[in-house]
């Protein structure tokens, strides 16, 4: 007998088929929600869908989505980076101040980002790793050092576009095709990070071991080289994001990016990635994000108030996690069932 | 080593005098095992006896304080799980670990997916390469269904494709039947047969004497961390291995006091929960000590947590001299006098970070505590005669619990429990990773106990701890009681037979 064409009788993971189709096709749900959603409020005011209101809709995107990506594969290894804010606001005064003081090109600037958002994900890695303390714990501190480190270099002072290289603010406003340049960059990045996940060995590794740590020490992988790739990674991230921020905004202080940390989260679970690891995709994080921007955009426009916005982003957050949790508890009555009579 | 003759080829994998100890424990202290291509050879020993340890050794997790580990007669030292995986070393688990929201393709080729362009992971190939071991292996697994959600026995063909796709010499399979059913035994037992057709040397470990004699050719007996015996199969009885193992007079290890037994202390009457155990009834007598044995998986624990009240029962009814329970209230269990030592006492028992002292008397604070206040001294006083009491061995009192041994730590948990004076004592698993001395101790405190009158429900896989001590055996399968046999009627083979459902093999 040939072993792919006997499929076993019991072949979904949930004992539910339609759980197993929600599950699969998650993306879709989303990208269903963000139809709707768009649709009713394009029908209730056209002028949703023009097109300076889309482009506004995707600058505004751009930065949560190329932090969601980075988030997304600290997750799945059961982690969690809280200083990507701070990363970014880093970035973000850094490389103004570098632009300002030296006139740099556009795409040094992005190298400079990602550096110093890299060396901060180092240190995360680090600790973690190295000191074993837990990624909610790490982050949190070097949320508030980093944090501190922007205050204290900036002062009161702030970096205004007029102290900005002309092509770099370009590069901020600029679009083609209607299609903001930065929210270009974050979706080549997610078309990366994506593919990385998916497709390379290191990727598949992350997955391991959010899905199982002790059977994948058992199985070789190496844990260490991972996470500390999957943090750096994510603050790379973040520092690259610092960049676009001051491209976009033009101005920078240093609060910059202050609290996005909690927004990148929420749009992660939102999009499907299982806060407890091993499973999700960089497409459904980034379809999260851009459901929480079309969220934020889409409520003023229906004179919606702004608590409710908060509300609906929390309860989408709590039937993401509760959809994971009954697709668990499916699963594992699933195995008990099979287990208690088998054959 | 030592009665055999040396066989003409040597061994794929050998070990030599490997001595592994954990802190003050000794898990090994001399162990010899030889492996030959093309030949099943059987670990067995008592829990405890050091076989985990030296499997652990083997696939690269532990690294041998003493003695050498080598392969075609090379010594080698292996750095990590990866360096004895590349050496031709697989271990197949009793619980396979597998990545559940991972494929089974990808399970079996983590870390060395086949690569196509650009170093892209070639999925097609690899679902090829998927299909075609299970299809070697004859067995029909679907190559892209996530791993979440596989019986045992699935995962642990999983697992035996992915050694075999390592071209995996020597396979170590760690008690791999204790949750599997009939058939998938047989199903297991054809893929290892074929597989030692191939030339694998496969270490086979189990506590059952008909598997053994099954699949085969030779047997090695552990026993409190040293080898014992190697011998063919053919040469050996099951007697002499069993004898080897316990080493020891049976009488010594399970000092059972002859008790009359009083009046019926727990009544147990169709206690059902969905999915773990169904229509359960029994009762136990006072100084009586009933065993509720099984497989793994058989729904014991299940049971005795739904009699104290900690998994909610579906159905059913539970009275303790007479008064009914309420149920999911564990509380009132234990105010009726009811105590229950739980599986797992380093997760469940004690508060490992908390002195010998707080976990001792954590209990009766209520009792100890004077306006309210716990006062350090009747708190030391209790905890020091309790422990004397069990002979526990401590540093000082306000030592924390985790630094004591596996056994010291199930005394302080006895002690606890003892303390509140129950009429019903459930224990479950109270040996399990105990020392053999202190087994014995353990041993003989429930016997006592049982001579003063307390009621014992005793849940246990050591099937010569259930037979030493038990007054009755209740043997459960699959959530049910399968049968009930009484002192005389229990042997190895009438429990195994209740608790598989089938007959004995060969």
């Amino acid at each position: 007998m040939t072993a792919v064409e006997a499929r076993s009788d019991s072949a979904t993971a949930t004992g539910s088929a339609v759980l197993d189709l929600v599950l699969r096709f998650r993306a879709l749900g989303l990208v269903l929600a963000l139809a709707v959603l768009v649709g009713v409020t394009a029908s209730l005011n056209p002028r949703f869908l023009s097109g300076q209101s889309v482009r506004d809709l995707l600058f505004a995107a751009a930065v949560t989505l190329l932090l969601a990506c980075g988030m997304t594969v600290v997750v799945l290894t059961r982690g969690i980076d809280l200083s990507v804010g701070s990363v970014l606001g880093l970035s973000a005064y850094v490389t103004g101040s570098a632009l300002s003081a030296t006139g740099m090109a556009v795409p040094l600037a992005l190298l400079l980002g990602l550096a110093v958002g890299a060396v901060c994900g180092a240190l995360n890695g680090a600790i973690i790793h190295f000191g074993r303390v837990p990624p909610l714990v790490a982050t949190l501190g070097t949320l508030y050092v980093l944090r501190g480190v922007v205050y204290f270099a900036a002062g009161g002072s702030r970096i205004n576009a007029s102290d900005l290289p002309r092509a770099f603010l370009d590069f901020g406003s600029g679009h083609v095709l209607g299609v903001p340049y930065l929210f270009a960059v974050s979706v080549l990045v997610l078309a990366a990070v994506g593919v990385f996940l998916g497709r390379y060995r290191a990727g598949r590794d992350l997955y391991a071991l959010g899905s199982n740590p002790e059977a994948a020490r058992l199985a070789g992988v190496p844990a260490g080289r991972r996470l500390m790739t999957a943090y750096v990674l994510s603050g790379a991230l973040a520092g690259l994001g610092g960049v676009l921020y001051a491209a976009r905004f033009g101005t920078v202080d240093a609060s910059a990016g202050y609290g996005i940390e909690l927004d990148v989260v929420a749009a992660v679970v939102v999009g499907g990635v299982a806060i407890f690891g091993g499973s999700g995709t960089a497409l459904g994080a980034g379809l999260g994000a851009l459901l929480l921007t079309v969220i934020d955009n889409a409520l003023p426009v229906l004179r919606i108030d702004q608590f409710w916005q908060q509300a609906i982003v929390g309860a989408l957050i709590l039937a993401a996690i509760a959809l994971d949790r009954l697709v668990s508890v499916r699963a594992a009555r699933a195995l008990r069932r099979k287990g208690s009579h088998v054959d | 080593m030592s009665a055999l003759p040396d066989p003409a080829p040597p061994p794929v994998a050998s070990l030599r005098g490997v001595a592994k100890s954990f802190g003050a424990v000794r898990a090994l202290r001399g162990a010899d095992l030889d492996l030959y291509a093309g030949e099943v050879h059987a670990l067995v020993g008592e829990n405890g006896a050091g076989k985990s340890t030296l499997i652990k050794v083997l696939a690269g997790l532990h690294r041998p304080d003493a003695g050498t580990v080598a392969l075609d007669g090379e010594p080698v030292a292996f750095a990590d799980t990866a360096a004895a995986m590349a050496a031709g070393i697989a271990v197949i688990y009793q619980e396979p670990a597998l990545f559940g929201d991972l494929t089974v393709a990808e399970n079996l080729f983590i870390g060395r997916q086949p690569k196509g362009r650009f170093g892209l992971i070639d999925r097609a190939a690899m679902r090829r390469d998927a299909a075609a071991l299970f299809a070697r292996l004859g067995v029909p697994l679907d190559p892209d269904r996530p791993a979440k959600g596989l019986s045992i026995a699935d995962q642990q063909l999983v697992e035996i494709a992915k050694a075999l796709s390592r071209h995996a010499r020597v396979l170590v399979m760690d008690e791999p039947t204790a949750a599997l059913s009939g058939v998938e035994v047989e199903r297991l037992f054809g893929v290892v047969r074929a597989l030692r057709e191939d030339g694998a040397a496969v270490l086979f470990i189990s506590h059952r004497f008909d598997e053994v004699e099954a699949l085969c050719q030779r047997v090695t007996v552990m026993r409190d961390g040293a080898h014992v015996s190697t011998d063919l199969l053919a040469d050996v009885t099951v007697d002499r291995l069993v004898r080897r193992m316990v080493g020891r007079d049976l009488g010594a290890m399970f000092p059972k006091q002859e008790v009359e037994p009083g009046e019926v202390v727990l009544e147990v009457e169709g206690v059902t929960r969905e999915g773990r155990c169904r229509d359960v009834s029994f009762t136990v007598r006072a100084g009586e000590i009933v065993a509720l044995a099984g497989l793994v998986g058989a729904g014991r624990s299940e049971v005795v947590q739904a009699v104290f009240g900690i998994e909610p029962r579906d159905a059913g009814r539970v009275r303790v001299g007479g008064r009914e329970l309420p149920q999911g209230n564990p509380r009132a269990a234990i105010r009726a006098g009811v105590a229950l030592v739980p599986e797992d006492r380093r997760q469940q028992g004690l508060l490992l970070d908390l002195s010998v002292m707080r976990n001792a008397t954590v209990t009766r604070q209520r009792s100890l505590a004077r306006f309210g206040f716990l006062t350090g001294g009747a708190e030391r006083r209790a905890a020091r005669d309790w422990s004397a009491r069990l002979n526990v061995k401590y540093g000082r009192l306000t030592d924390a619990a985790g630094t004591l041994s596996g056994g010291n730590q199930q005394k302080v948990v006895l002690a606890k429990w003892l303390a509140t004076d129950p009429k019903v004592l459930i224990v479950d698993e109270p040996t399990r990773g105990i020392d053999v001395g202190t087994k014995a101790e353990v041993h003989r405190l429930l016997s006592g106990l049982a001579a003063d009158g307390v009621a014992v429900l005793m849940v246990s896989s050591e099937l010569l701890e259930v037979l030493g001590m038990a007054d009755r055996v209740l043997v459960m399968r699959e959530g049910r009681i399968a049968g009930e046999l009484d002192r005389a009627e229990a042997t190895e083979e009438s429990v195994m037979f209740l608790a598989t459902g089938r007959e004995a093999a060969a």
